[in-house]
């Protein structure tokens, strides 16, 4: 289950600024950071399995049934392969980051906000996607993202992803919201019963809903906020905090609030609206029409694996069908591969999730990790990193 | 003789030797016994306390958000100047404080009760009593408050004949649910100080005609005192540096913990910076506490 969202967002990068700062000019290409990492290589073959592969990952995405002995995806592929499985559970991207660092690993399942710092310092290498015969059936919306690419290069294989959604209590919260604007203007109808991601992320959603209702301030990417656009935002958290009731950050909180009614509204994940509904609240969970933000995670490879080979394999074996399948069904997000929703035990998961649905996916904007050089292109001005979304954030808590 | 009877004479008189230095030579006995824990609290306790006050002078790269090692008091203006900041140091020692007259408060009556009305056969089994929540887990206590403050839990359920509700998620709910996990911490030494209280003083005061009131105050509270300092040092402390039971029963409210705790993987020197304030508060405290001589008596 997903237990561990919460720190990854706590993370951020940076690293990837200087080495946006360093390169000479941006001559456009298919990424927008101008982003020039370094001139890896990707294998054009691959050759031996090594007999063994170091991973860092979520916990929940490398189970050998040590957990749960009905949820095991790693037996076998140590049979199939002959390559053993060492995993570490990282806590936080800034973890995952420093552990690749090392160069003991040789595989990571990184988030947005740690990717392209790992693409940025070289500690990621291209992925030559012809090697990993399953990645031809991933969703073609996680291809060549922007937190997974650079100028149209894959450094890794697409994973998963989920959308932050608005969920609400369907006996309290009348007429049903559409909009983003039941937790910002119209908050103080549910006064003291509104939730929010206790995350400086969090204000990237502000920044969503803005970009919609406030078109004067010219918000192309949320991730990518100039000094007025991000008071904007932080302004408008500012004024809805007054009517949270409280902020959560682990979804057993976030059920429970549902469940007894001390929340009624505010932003959640597919895999808490269902666990909360299963538990017989009233509750539905809905993208409003403005969109969302969203989450996508991507498997690297390190430029210093000392087991390309056998990482190769767990890439291809991690997006295959079933394996995919289980992996998305365990930890509660929408899975890679189209095929993969065929394997699910539960048939209508894929309809939950959304997996399938290109369109839905298009009003998710991805996390990415904020920088000083703006996200969207802009060269004219700077834009708020990180950093200050960290500081602002603990203002708006007050 | 024999070699190895040599040899073990020889021993001997080493050892001897060495046991009388050490016996005409107190300081040095001293010294050899204390060198290891003195190491172990000066190196790791101290040590680490003093790695995290310096770098709190350092700074961090705003570009990479590494630490930069150079000497600056800029996060110390910062904790000065900011608003947020005063606000939440403030809210902390308040909390802290509040816990601890609340724990006071509670404490006493129970721990004479314990101590010195309860049957002497039953005394112990009271006391294991009052003991008996701290073998549960932490968060299964927290998380049990939460269920209990939340709307349309047992509080709700118990206030609502009176017309009135539970104080729902919040700071009365924060030190409502630290108040009730530090209880024991205050009122094992006031049983303790109220159980050694000499009967024939109590009697004294009697027979010279004081009531129950005056005898409290001049008799109990005086001799309990030094006690009930010295549980409010845990009690202090304790909720001085707590943040967890602010993110499940506090609501939005965030404590100096909570500040710490989200600047730690970015600002690293921010976060020692604010690391040190409970730090210091808790020093001014003791200081304070020593005062009264309840050091003297833990």
């Amino acid at each position: 289950m997903r237990l561990n969202r919460i720190p990854r967002a706590a993370a951020a990068a940076a690293a990837l600024l200087l080495a946006a700062a360093c390169s000479s000019s941006g001559s456009g290409g298919s990424s927008s950071t101008g982003l020039n990492p370094p001139g890896l290589k990707a294998p054009t073959k691959l050759g031996k399995a090594e007999g063994q592969v170091n991973l860092i990952a979520w916990a929940g995405y490398v189970e050998d049934g040590s957990n749960d002995p009905d949820v095991d995806w790693v037996h076998g592929f140590e049979k199939r392969t002959g390559c053993q499985v060492h995993s570490k559970v990282a806590a936080s991207s800034d973890e995952m980051v420093k552990l690749m660092k090392t160069g003991e690993y040789d595989a990571v399942s990184a988030s947005g906000d740690a990717s392209l710092r790992l693409i940025a310092s070289g500690d990621a290498a291209p992925v030559n996607t012809a090697l990993v015969p399953n990645y031809k059936d991933v969703f073609g919306g996680l291809k060549n993202g922007a937190w997974n690419s650079v100028q149209g290069r894959m450094y890794g294989i697409p994973h998963g992803r989920g959308a932050n959604l608005l969920m609400y209590n369907t006996e309290k919260v009348k007429p049903a919201p559409t909009s983003w604007s039941a937790v910002f203007e119209d908050a103080a109808r549910h006064k003291g019963h509104v939730t929010a991601y206790d995350s400086p992320i969090y204000i990237a959603d502000a920044a969503l809903y803005l970009k919609a209702t406030r078109p004067e301030l010219k918000i192309k990417d949320p991730y990518a906020l100039d000094q007025k656009q991000f008071d904007a935002a932080v302004a408008l958290l500012k004024q809805q905090n007054a009517d949270v009731g409280e902020y959560w950050s682990d979804y057993l909180k976030e059920v429970s609030a549902f469940k007894s009614g001390d929340s009624v509204i505010g932003t959640t994940w597919q895999v808490i609206a269902s666990l909360t509904a299963s538990e017989g609240a009233k509750v539905k969970a809905l993208v409003p029409e403005e969109g969302s933000t969203g989450w996508s995670d991507t498997w690297m490879v390190s430029a210093k694996a000392e087991h390309p080979n056998c990482a190769y394999k767990w890439l291809d074996w991690i997006v295959s069908p079933r394996v995919n399948a289980q992996v998305a069904e365990y930890f509660g997000e929408a899975p890679a591969n189209a095929k993969s929703c065929a394997e699910t035990s539960d048939k209508n998961f894929c309809t939950v999730y959304h997996a399938a649905d290109e369109s839905y996916w298009k009003r998710i904007a991805f996390w990415n990790t904020p920088i000083e050089q703006c996200l969207d292109g802009r060269k004219d001005v700077k834009c708020v990193p990180y950093v200050k979304w960290v500081q602002a954030w603990t203002e708006i808590k007050g | 003789m024999t070699t190895t009877d040599v040899t073990t004479a020889a021993g001997r008189g080493t050892v001897r030797r060495l046991a009388g230095t050490l016996h005409r030579r107190p300081r040095l006995r001293l010294t050899l016994l204390l060198t290891a824990p003195l190491l172990w609290l000066a190196v790791l306790y101290l040590g680490s306390l003093a790695v995290l006050f310096v770098s709190a002078f350092w700074t961090t790269d705003s570009f990479t958000s590494e630490v930069v090692k150079v000497w600056s008091t800029d996060n110390f203006h910062e904790l000065v100047t900011t608003p947020v900041f005063r606000q939440v140091v403030l809210r902390s020692v308040g909390v802290a404080l509040a816990v601890t007259a609340l724990c006071t408060l509670i404490a006493f009556p129970v721990a004479f009760w314990t101590a010195r009305v309860a049957r002497p056969k039953l005394r112990p089994l009271l006391v294991v009593a009052i003991l008996t929540p701290l073998w549960a887990s932490y968060l299964v206590k927290v998380y049990a408050w939460r269920l209990i403050l939340s709307q349309g839990g047992l509080a709700d359920w118990m206030l609502a004949p009176f017309g009135l509700s539970g104080p729902g998620f919040g700071l009365p709910a924060t030190v409502l649910t630290l108040t009730y996990l530090w209880l024991p911490y205050m009122i094992l030494p006031v049983h303790t100080a109220l159980e050694q209280l000499p009967a024939n003083l109590l009697d004294a005061s009697a027979d010279l005609g004081a009531r129950a009131g005056r005898t409290f105050r001049s008799v109990v509270l005086p001799m309990v005192l030094p006690s009930v300092a010295a549980g409010s040092v845990f009690t202090f402390s304790l909720s001085l540096g707590d943040y967890i039971t602010v993110q499940i029963v506090g609501g939005k409210t965030q404590l100096i913990g909570n500040l710490v705790y989200s600047n730690i993987e970015l600002n690293l020197p921010m976060a020692a910076a604010l690391g040190t304030v409970p730090v210091a508060v808790i020093v001014l405290y003791l200081l304070a506490i020593r005062r009264t001589g309840a050091l003297n008596s833990l």
